[in-house]
This record gives C-alpha cells, structure tokens and sequence, in this order.
C-alpha cells in the first residue's frame, strides 16, 4: 500500500452534488453564566465523497458543530437556529425516529477517545453487530459475518478472534479501528471524524489516518475530519473550514490555505507551530498572538479576532461576513479583501523585564557552559504491580532498563518517544520523586540515586520541574501566592515577607502575568496562565537546571507557542540547562540541542538535533520522524510515510535482545539474541542497532 | 450568506434566576442544617421546653393520649412523652457525633499511617481492617456491647470497635490517589519534608470526602445506638433516649404514641444529617457545579 | 476461574479463623462473669457451686487452653454446647436459621425487584416525578430506623386496619409443615399444604417489608448514582451515533455498566439481612438467628456467641466471594 495520494484523489472529486449542507447553524448552550454561544451562524457544504477538514482551537466551536450534526447534543446544549440538510431532509427537525434512522447508517460518527468510546463490558462481537441489526441491513449471522469482515479490512489480525474479545484487551490503536470498522459497517454516505488520532501515538496516529484516506476513497464515503493539528488534516483532508469563536473564518482548498492563508487566524495558527521538516538556525521564537478567544457568552460587535489580530485595520470594529475571495475560497476578513496575501511573520525580540534582579543566582556552584551537570548511568525503575490473587506471582514493569543519560550546562536535552517508553519516569526518578531500583544519578557531582530526601534537599535549588497537565499540577487550594511563597520560605531565599511578596512580584513579571495574580486561585486562571504559574514556581528558588515534562502538551497551539517562546527567553537570560520531554517531534526539534529517543524503557539513539533528523541512524527514530504530519499539503502530497506496524510490546515482559526487534524491518537473528549496545557511530551521534542506518 | 433560518421559535428561560440557583446550589445543605440546628437548640433547651419532669413517674395519667397538657401523651409508667423526646436529643446527638469523630479520627490516623508506611506494615493494617469488616457490625457492637455491659459508655466503645475501619480504608485510598497527583510531586520536588507536604497538600485536598461521609455516618450511629438502646443494651433505664423509648412502647399498638414520636425524631435528625452529607457532596463535586 | 476462586476460599478460611480469634479474646478479656449472669443471685452466693459451674464449662482453665479445646471441637465440627440452653450451638443455630433465612430472602428480593428498576428509571428521567420519589423512599428507607418501622407497620396494618397477621410465623393456632428444610414457604409447598404456605406468606409480609426498606433505599440510591455515573461515559454517546433505540442502549449498554457497583452493595446488604435481623425478629417474634443472637449475648453464652460468630464470619466471607466471581462474570476487566 502507501500510495496514499488521497488529497489529489478526492479532489478530482469536487464537482458532485452536495450530500450535507450546513446552513446558519446556531447552537447554544443555556449555561447558569448565560448563553454560551458555540457555534454561531456556520454554514459549509460537503459532496459526495469529499473529505473536509475542521479546524480550530479547543473552544472554538468545531465538536459542538459536529455533534450538531446528527444532533447528538447533551442537556444545557440546543440547536437554536439554521439547517443541516442531509440527502435534502433537514436534520434539525427531523423526528426522533428519523434521526435514528440517520445515525450510524447514513452518518456515522468516530470520536476523539478510543478508550472510553468502547463497552468496556459488552464484546466486540456485539458492538459491531448492532450497528447493523438496528438499521435492518442483516440477519445476525449475517451482521457476524460481515464483523469480521470489516475488522481485518481496517487491519485486525486474526479477527475471528478480536470478535470474541473484550475492548480491554485492545491497546487504544487497535480500539479506534474497531470505532472505523463500526463507522464504515453500513456504508455511510458521511463519516464524522472528531479529532480521531489525538489520543494516539504518533505512529498508530499515521496508521489511522493512511486507513481513512483509503476507506475514503474505497467506499467513496465523504469525510468530515475535525482536528486541531493542521498536519492531520493536511494529511487527509481536500478542503478545509477554519473555525473561531463559532464562527467560520475561513474556507478553501488544503493547499492553499496552508500555502496562503488570507484569514488572520488562520495565519497565525500555520505560525505558531515548529514543522519538524523545517529548521531556520538562529529562529527560535515562533509567532504568537496575544490575548484569548472572546467570552462565548458575550461576542464582540465587531470582527471577533479583531482584538488578537496583527493586521487590525479601522474597519474590522464592524463584524465582516463570510466573503468569496477567488473560486472556492472564502474569509471573513476585511483586510484581505483586497486581494492581498498576509506578509509572512517577523518574530519580534523578547521585551527585557526590569525584574532580572530577582533572578540573579545568589548561592550555588555555577558551572561554565558546557560542562556536565547530570549524569544518569544504568538507570533502572520497576514498578511491581500488585499481585492479582493471594498466591500469584507478582508482576514488575519494566519503566526505565538501564538508561544512562548525560546533560551539559546551557544546553536543552529533547526527550522523546511514544506513551508507555518511560519518559515521563525518567523525569521522576532525576527529580528523585521515584527512587530508581539501580544505577546511579550525579547531579552536581552528588549522587542522589538512593540519597535521603533530606540530603537532597539543598540539590533542590538547583533542579526544578515543570508537569505536564496545568490543572493537576497547581494546589487547588492554594492562592499563587501561597504557591510561590511556599518554595521561597522553605530555602530561605528571601528574608523578610515584604520581600517575599517583591520575589513574588518579580516571578509573575518574568513569566509574563501580572501582579494582581498573586491573590488569586489556580482555577481562576486559564490553561496557558496556569503552565506560567508553574513555570514561576520552578523558576522562584533559582535553579539552574529544569526538567520540563511534556510542559505543552495540554495546550492549544498559540498558547503552546507562548509557552515555548517562554522557555526560550528564560534560557537566554538565566543560563538554563533543559531536559525536555515531549512525544511532539517538531515541538523536541525546535527547541532541543541534543535529542534523545527512547523507546520501551531504552535509550534507541542519541545524536545533536539536526543530525538525528537529517540522517536518523536506527530504524525506529527513522519511523517517528516519518510519520509526523505535516502541514502543508503538497509536501503530504509527495512524501510517501513509512507504514510501522504494529504497537509497542508490554513492559512487563518486554522482548530480549534489541526491544525493537518485533516491528523492526530489518530485525536479524542477533537482535533477539544480543542487546545491542550503544556505540558513537559518527561524532556525538549515538544509536543502539546492530544495523544502524541500513532502513 | 449569513441568511439564517430560524428552525424553532425558542422563547424560554434560559438563565434561572439567582435565587432558583442559590436553592441548587446549597439548599440541600441549608435544609439539612436547619434541621440539626433545630435539634441541637432543643437540646440545649431542655429544660426550658420540656414542660414537665422527664422521670416523674406518677401511675395515675399513664398512658393518656396526646392532649393540650401532655402534648405528645404519656407513657406506662405517666412520664410525659414530649419532655422524654425532648431529654432524649441529648443522649442521641452527643453519642453520634461523640462516636463518628473519634471513630473518624482513630481510622484516619491508621489509614495514613497505612498510606505512608507502605509494604508489610500496610498489608498488616490493611488486614486488621478487613478482619473487623467480615463481621455485620450490630452483631459484632452486640456481642461487645453485651459483654461490657448496659451503659452508654460502653455501648459507645462498642461501636468505635466497628466503626473505625470504614474510615482507615477511605483515608488510605484518598491518601494513595493524592499522593500521585502533580502538584505533590511538584512539593516534593520543591523540597518540602512529608510531614509539610501531608498537612499543606494532601490533607486540605483530601478532607472533603471524609467530611462527607463524618455528615453522613452520624446519622448511621444514631440509628445504631437508638437500635442496641432499643434492644436494651445502650442506656441504664429511667434515663430518657428515643431507641429505648420504642422499645417501652413497643408492645402499646393501640397506645401508638408512646413509640411512634421518638421513633420520629430518629427519623427527621438522619435526615437532617443525610441532607446536609449529600448537599456538602454535591456542592464539593466539582461535576455537579456544571448545570 | 477455579484457581481463583479456590485461592479466595484459602484466603477466606484464614480469615475465618482469626475471626474466632478475635471474638474469643473480646468475649474472654472483658469484665462481664458468665457464671454470675446464668446462675441468678442466689446460687452464685454459694462458692462451691460457682466452682463446680466453672469447671464443667472450662472456665477456670486458662485462655489459650479454653480457645485450643474451642479449635479442637471446630474440626469436628462441634461448636460446642450452649450454657442457656444446655443444647448443641450448631443444632440451635441450625434449628434457628431457616427462619431467617426466609425472611432475609424475601426482604432482599423486595429490595433488589424494586429497588434496581426504580434506580434506573430514576437516572433516566432525572428531575421527573418519578425521579423525586425514588429519592424520597431511598431517603425514607435510610433514615427510618428499622425497629421504629416495625412498629408503626404493625400498628397500622395489624393493629389499626388489621389487614394484616400479627407476629410470628403463622397464626398461633396453626401446625408448622413438616420440616424438610426449614423454610416454611418451601415445605408447605412441598408437602403441598397450600392453607400454610399461605398463612406464612402473609406472615412474612410486613416483617420482609420491613427489613427491605434500608436495603431499598441503599439499592434505589446506589442504582441511581451509578446510572447517572454510566449515562455520561462516551460509549453511550456513541451507541446514540449508532441509531440505537433510547431503550436499548439504557437497559442493554448503561446498565450492565451500572450494575457492577450494585452487586457489591447488594451482596453486603443481603449479608448484612441475614445476619443483623435482630430489631425485625423481635418485635415480630421471628423466632431466628437475630433473636437467637441477642439472647446469647445478654446470657453472655460464650459458645453460642463464639458458634455465631463463626457462621456469621462465615456468611460474610462465602457472601464476599460469591461478590467477587460475580464481579468477574459481570466485567470482564476483572482479571481472573
């Protein structure tokens, strides 16, 4: 397979008659605050066999439109207004007997999260069959047959098998194609795809989607794919909608919108994110815009970006309207009505903060740049689970096996891999949160591997870490204050509580938030705002070395871009040394000096950041950075992706000899026999491969 | 393009008034307060409301109906019912709450130090708790109760030796479930000492579910020391309590009222304390503020 | 499967065992004399006779002696003899049992028939009418203590409308059937008396009724909850994308989910019926194990106590384990 052109394939299609047109669409959510209105006035069209991407920031409105769809909309929610005609019959006010009718069997719909999307107590074999014993098409025999089917066409090994099976027993991958195997089970003239690969690695996420572009093309079934990553739907998707506030702000062929966006968000959205195939030295900052999306509860009169926008000119106060700008191409845009592009970005310098002096390191053993600062030598941590009956034998997680790691004074290490690859303990057992089960960890020419907490303390001022998911990682019932002062007290960094609260001053001044956020509670702050708090906290005992654990990975992309741009000018000013942990290769590529790739508890190669993704040496690195989407479609259009099946094996039993050998193309008879060891096959690029660079 | 079509004419109320979300909000709570505030002012005032003596016995008014001097009726022996009702919210509310806050306590303490000390001396503990759950707990307060002694000490250590348990248990998984939360890692990446780390951030984030279950758990206690009374093991007779009073009236089905309001005012105080559990649940469920 | 559930019942006699352990040292280590609370005040006064009292019950042999002969007499399946009344502990308990057997029997089927669809009904028609009575009877069923329940249900319906058979089995005039388990209901439908078995199911109306109004309100809730906690998982959102009708997807996909918390509560509850009837048994002279217990206990009859505690300890962990199979036919996440 992997002749995956389906962009140019679906868009020989265009000319068909429409099959779902979306006509003044309004829902609203009648809230305590107020109404919420989510979608405000949207309208788009999709043809027989087309594939439409939606994309957008979370809260922009695009899931509530598709639900909106087929109406499948929970209490404080409602259609107010406009029409959803399918093959010519308004969904809006269709009875609920028609309706029912509809769903599953003219449209279906998959959604974002395989996990929960499945029974988890009804079998497989079930859930499939119902889909079609409801609409009539089958007998159940029949509905069983056509199970299995359907299973091995979305690539199910052994399917006679997988119908029998429990949703449990499948990783998230293998789930989200038996959501497609239920989607495509009555031949659906439309399938709804709500943000179908967010939950997923990126390399199933390239598995899913080559599945869909060629579903859509065998079943000529139209696709409507709703995503906030532009390189999935580059990679699937004909057009586009971009949507803002509710509203539609822009519409028109993939291409050329990626290539010339003539809405202001749009171009900020293409802006703001690092494209793994493309690296200016030198350019670190990436573009941002200012400020958050209007309060859905009250829009303002006029252009709804408006407030945000960088081309803001005098008439964007009155509200523009959805206007032709060339054949298929729309934009609800004053300012590109005159037919010009929007000039690329100029990223601008940081603003220098006046509050340096509370950064300024007091105590501490300053290392020169480029020397070692921590060493991880054999690191390993097992997890024992618990035992599952009383005489069982207990089974162990193989997290982290023997890891070693070295991280240099100035630089920033990327960290890299799929979910379950160890990363995020590997963080934990640097920051001594998980005591490791063996090896060694010297940081600052201490090693605190098996230290009491108490000895590592005073380390503490050094070593800081930033978590992952802002809304867990800030005490609900603590005030910013209380959060940033508790740190400050504890090292005695300042003296007095007037000083205290100047420190605090200063911290939020250098992250970026005001003074005033000092009284106030984490929940008051968005998701964004929250990632600056914490940031704060790591930065409020002056440390020189930040572990930052997925820092970004629960944000949009302009608040991701923010948060990035953050670090960055934090490194500049105070001389900090990063190990960054992501499973965004573009985010680790941009940002990184030195990457590291990590899969199933060890280390697979090691190299400076444009060497990895220029000549990546093992086979698994050279399978992750092909399968990354990229947004820009006549890129996706030409680059052929390289199909890696299957998943990662279990850590609890992982396989001997080189772990990457079960999917490894190239795998030989010494690769389940011998681990291979890490060896310095070009200047400070590393791999662990018995056949490095052979794929 | 912005032609839009208006399906339905929609013409309803869509945001409730202030007062409509005040009542939602805290009005299970406010009722079930008002309710035990009630109680507890009852209690206090006794001797101001009662009336009459709550153990002069006196053979000549038994069993009078409920009239304008005996408000609820009088018993088998001519004690009035209102001035043993009202005598009887003493024993009831201070042996709840009296055995729910040290049994809360005793269990929280134990489930920590479960929580914290992990491995065999978890798996010990752990055990302990399970051994008193496999027995029903009014067998097991009965046997102790009866071996004890009659007495509403001894009826109440009897129950703290089944009580405890249910509280090890919850203070133990609250303490596992915030133990891995981020911002615990962020405290100890910090530098705080586990003690600061259970007291600034563990325990303010843990409580609310155990003052739940304190709330509602009261109510479960005053029933079963009304009931062990009832079967004649919690209090020494004349002393006025209401499980002790059904069981005197018990037999009096054509005197119904010698049995029927005591057994009343069990039932509006569980109430009381099982509104006021569900309403602090609903309003520090964070799911429930959504509508 | 087997070899799950045989290393729970391992697990279970263990903890069987340390329960007599336990109950034997409460019952042993606390200041009440059984000898003085069987012999009245008279004989107790008399020395001689107190000695003689206590050697013949082995109350004057020391602790670990009186539980190793307790032990002794259990692997023979002897509980030993009861002081009050001078009978077997496991002929009393065997002849007491069925009695409540019956009666919790009935009160958890009254509870789970109604309880569990009028918990989904209510999940599924929230804010309703029907919605506002299950949380009434659930709220009713909870805080009603059930002595006081008893009460006013025999006042009404026995003494007032008299529409109802007062305590006890059967009407005191009539025979019991001939005992073949023990169960009235079951041996008078056996031996084919219809006149008794329905004499004993009216007798067993209100006293069930009685006994299921905490567990109704328990199920009602749980059940409730539970729903509403299923209703918002994302697979139900999905079985509505499917074209699912309202009904199957409430009855066929939330409630299986739904009914996993139940059957732990339920099982407990129904544990917890069999074994704390007391207040219902003795104010409708149900002659059970409850009433049996509470007389043991105010005897301070150490082996009576000791003999139920061991079956109750027992009831539990077999209640327990069948708890846990359950589980693991209801969801197959459960690892076996």
């Amino acid at each position: 397979m992997q002749e995956t052109t389906p962009v140019a394939h679906a868009a020989t299609q265009r000319p068909a008659e429409p099959i779902l047109e979306v006509e003044g669409l309004r829902t609203q959510f009648f809230t305590d605050a107020g109404v919420v209105r989510a979608v405000d006035g949207v309208s788009f069209s999709v043809a027989a066999g087309e594939t439409l991407g939606i994309v957008g920031e979370s809260g922009s409105g695009k899931t509530v439109a598709a639900l909106s769809l087929i109406r499948l909309l929970e209490d404080p929610a409602r259609i107010v207004g406009g029409k959803v005609s399918f093959q010519g019959r308004n969904v809006v006010e269709m009875s609920q007997e028609d309706l029912r009718n509809i769903r599953g069997d003219g449209i279906a719909m998959v959604f974002q999260d395989p996990m929960t999307s499945l029974n988890p107590v009804l079998k497989i074999a079930r859930q499939l069959a119902e889909t079609m014993l409801v609409h009539g098409r089958l007998d159940e025999r029949q509905a069983l047959d056509r199970s299995v089917t359907l299973l091995g066409r979305m690539g199910i090994t052994a399917p006679e098998r997988a119908i029998d099976s429990y949703p449990h027993q499948f990783s998230g991958g293998m789930r989200q194609r038996v959501m497609l195997a239920m989607g495509f089970a009555n031949e659906p003239a439309l399938l709804i795809a709500d943000e179908p690969t967010t939950a997923l690695d990126v390399t199933i996420q390239a598995q899913i989607l080559d599945l869909i572009a060629e579903l859509n093309r065998d079943f000529n079934t139209a696709i409507v794919l709703i995503s906030h990553d532009l390189g999935v739907i580059a990679s699937v998707c004909a057009r586009v909608v971009v949507m803002y506030a509710g509203e539609v702000v822009e519409e028109g062929p993939t291409e050329a919108i990626l290539s010339d966006p003539r809405h202001p968000y749009t171009w900020a959205l293409i802006n703001a994110v690092p494209r793994i195939d493309r690296h200016v030295p030198g350019q670190r900052r990436l573009v941002t815009i200012e400020g958050t999306p209007p309060d859905p509860i009250a829009h303002p009169p006029g252009c709804r970006f408006a407030a945000r926008c960088p081309f803001r000119i005098a008439k964007c106060t009155e509200h523009p309207d959805l206007l032709d700008l060339a054949p298929g191409r729309k934009a609800r845009c004053w300012v590109t009505q005159s037919g010009d592009p929007l000039l690329p970005p100029s990223t601008r310098a940081p603003v220098p903060s006046q509050a340096k002096a509370a950064m300024d390191h007091g105590a501490g053993t300053k290392l020169q740049r480029g020397e070692r600062m921590l060493e991880l030598r054999g690191v390993v941590k097992h997890f024992p689970l618990p035992k599952k009956t009383f005489f069982g034998k207990r089974e162990i997680v193989h997290a982290i096996d023997g890891v070693d790691l070295d991280v240099s004074q100035g630089e920033t290490v990327g960290l890299v891999g799929e979910s379950g690859c160890g990363k995020s303990t590997l963080a934990r057992v640097v920051a001594r949160i998980h005591q490791p089960t063996a090896g060694s960890v010297v940081f600052h020419g201490q090693d605190i591997a098996n230290a009491a907490q108490s000895r590592i303390r005073p380390l503490r001022r050094h070593m800081q870490m930033v978590f992952q998911d802002p809304y867990a990682s800030l005490n609900p019932r603590m005030t910013v204050a209380d959060i940033l002062g508790e740190p400050l007290r504890l090292h005695k960094i300042t003296g007095s509580e007037a000083e205290t609260r100047k420190h605090i001053g200063d911290l939020l001044d250098v992250v970026g938030l005001s003074a005033k956020a000092a009284e106030r509670y984490p929940h008051e702050f968005s998701g964004g705002q929250r990632q600056r708090i914490s940031i704060a906290r790591a930065l409020s005992v002056r440390p020189d070395f930040i572990i930052a654990d997925e820092p970004i990975s629960a944000l949009d992309v302009n608040i991701q871009a923010q948060i990035i741009n953050l670090l960055i000018d934090l490194q500049e000013r105070f001389g900090l040394t990063y190990l960054f942990i992501a499973h965004d290769l573009a985010v680790v590529r941009h940002i990184s000096d030195r990457v590291v790739v990590l899969y199933l508890g060890k280390v697979a190669e090691v190299a400076p950041a444009d060497k990895l993704f220029a000549e990546p040496l093992h086979p698994y690195t050279r399978y992750l950075i092909s399968a990354v989407p990229i947004p820009d479609a006549a890129i996706e259009k030409r680059r052929k992706r390289l199909p890696l099946q299957g998943e990662p094996p279990s850590a609890i039993n992982p396989p001997s000899g080189c772990r990457f050998r079960t999917r490894c193309p190239i795998a030989k008879s010494i690769c389940s026999e011998v681990i291979p060891p890490m060896v310095e096959h070009r200047p400070r690029h590393f791999a662990a491969c018995h056949f490095p660079g052979q794929f | 393009m912005s032609t839009t079509t208006t399906v339905t004419p929609v013409a309803f109320d869509a945001v409730p008034s202030k007062r409509r979300r005040w009542l939602r909000r805290y009005g299970l709570a406010s009722a079930g307060a008002l309710i035990i505030l009630s109680w507890i002012l009852v209690a206090i005032l006794a001797p101001v409301l009662a009336g009459h003596a709550p153990d002069v016995v006196d053979v000549t008014q038994r069993l009078r109906p409920p009239s304008a001097t005996h408000w609820l009726g009088t018993d088998a022996l001519g004690r009035d019912v209102f001035a043993r009702l009202v005598y009887g919210s003493r024993i009831s509310l201070t042996t709840g709450i009296i055995v729910v806050v040290l049994a809360a306590a005793f269990g929280t303490l134990v489930g920590g130090v479960a929580a914290y000390a992990r491995g065999k001396i978890e798996e010990l503990i752990m055990r302990v708790t399970d051994l008193v759950l496999c027995f029903p707990p009014i067998i097991l307060a009965l046997a102790i109760a009866a071996a004890l002694g009659i007495g509403a000490v001894n009826t109440i250590i009897a129950m703290l030796v089944v009580w405890w348990p249910k509280f090890a248990r919850l203070a133990r998984s609250l303490i596992i479930v915030q133990r891995s939360q981020e911002y615990v890692e962020a405290a100890v990446v910090v530098g705080l000492s586990p003690a600061r780390i259970l007291i600034r951030h563990i325990i303010p984030n843990s409580i609310g579910p155990l003052i739940v279950l304190v709330t509602l758990d009261i109510g479960n206690a005053i029933i079963t020391f009304a009931g062990l009374s009832f079967l004649g093991l919690g209090v020494v007779p004349p002393t006025p309590e209401w499980g002790s009073m059904v069981s005197e009236g018990r037999e009096l089905i054509e005197q119904w009222w010698v049995a029927a309001f005591p057994g009343l005012a069990i039932l509006t105080i569980v109430v009381g304390f099982n509104f006021l559990g569900d309403g602090i649940r609903d309003w520090l469920d964070p799911k429930s503020r959504r509508r | 499967m087997l070899r799950y559930v045989v290393s729970r019942l391992a697990a279970a006699v263990v903890m069987a065992v340390f329960a007599t352990l336990i109950i034997f040292l409460i019952a042993n280590t606390v200041p009440g004399d059984p000898a003085l609370a069987q012999l009245g005040d008279l004989a107790a006064s008399n020395p001689e006779f107190l000695a003689a009292f206590r050697a013949k019950w082995g109350l004057d042999l020391p602790l670990w002696e009186r539980y190793l002969i307790f032990l002794k007499g259990l692997l023979r399946g002897d509980l030993g003899i009861s002081i009050a009344s001078q009978r077997p502990v496991l002929d009393d308990i065997i002849s007491y049992a069925p009695a409540t057997i019956e009666l919790a029997t009935a009160g958890f089927l009254l509870s789970v028939v109604i309880g569990v669809p009028l918990g989904v009904l209510a999940a599924v028609r929230r804010d309703t009418w029907i919605d506002h009575v299950a949380r009434f009877i659930s709220l009713a069923g909870v805080s009603a203590p059930t002595f006081w329940l008893a009460f006013i249900v025999l006042a009404i319906f026995y003494g007032g409308l008299q529409i109802a058979p007062g305590p006890g089995r059967l009407d005191t005039i009539a025979f019991p059937p001939a005992r073949i388990t023990g169960l009235y209901l079951v041996d008078s439908l056996l031996s084919g008396d219809w006149s008794t078995f329905t004499d004993a199911l009216a007798h067993l109306m209100l006293p069930s009724i009685v006994l299921a109004a905490a567990t109704l309100g328990l199920i009602t809730r749980t059940t409730r909850a539970s729903m509403l906690e299923s209703m918002q998982q994302d697979y139900v959102r999905v079985a509505r994308a499917k074209g699912l009708k309202e009904g199957t997807i409430v009855w066929g996909h939330v409630l299986p989910n739904a009914l996993i918390p139940v059957v732990t509560l339920g099982g407990l509850a129904y544990a917890n019926l069999l074994t704390g009837a007391v207040m219902t048994e003795t104010i409708f002279s149900w002659p059970g194990l409850g009433r049996y217990t509470f007389r043991s206990a105010a005897a301070l009859d150490f082996p009576a106590i000791m003999g139920i505690t061991l079956v109750v300890a027992i009831t539990y962990l077999l209640i327990n384990l069948l708890i846990d199979i359950s589980y693991a036919l209801l969801d197959p996440r459960v690892v076996r």
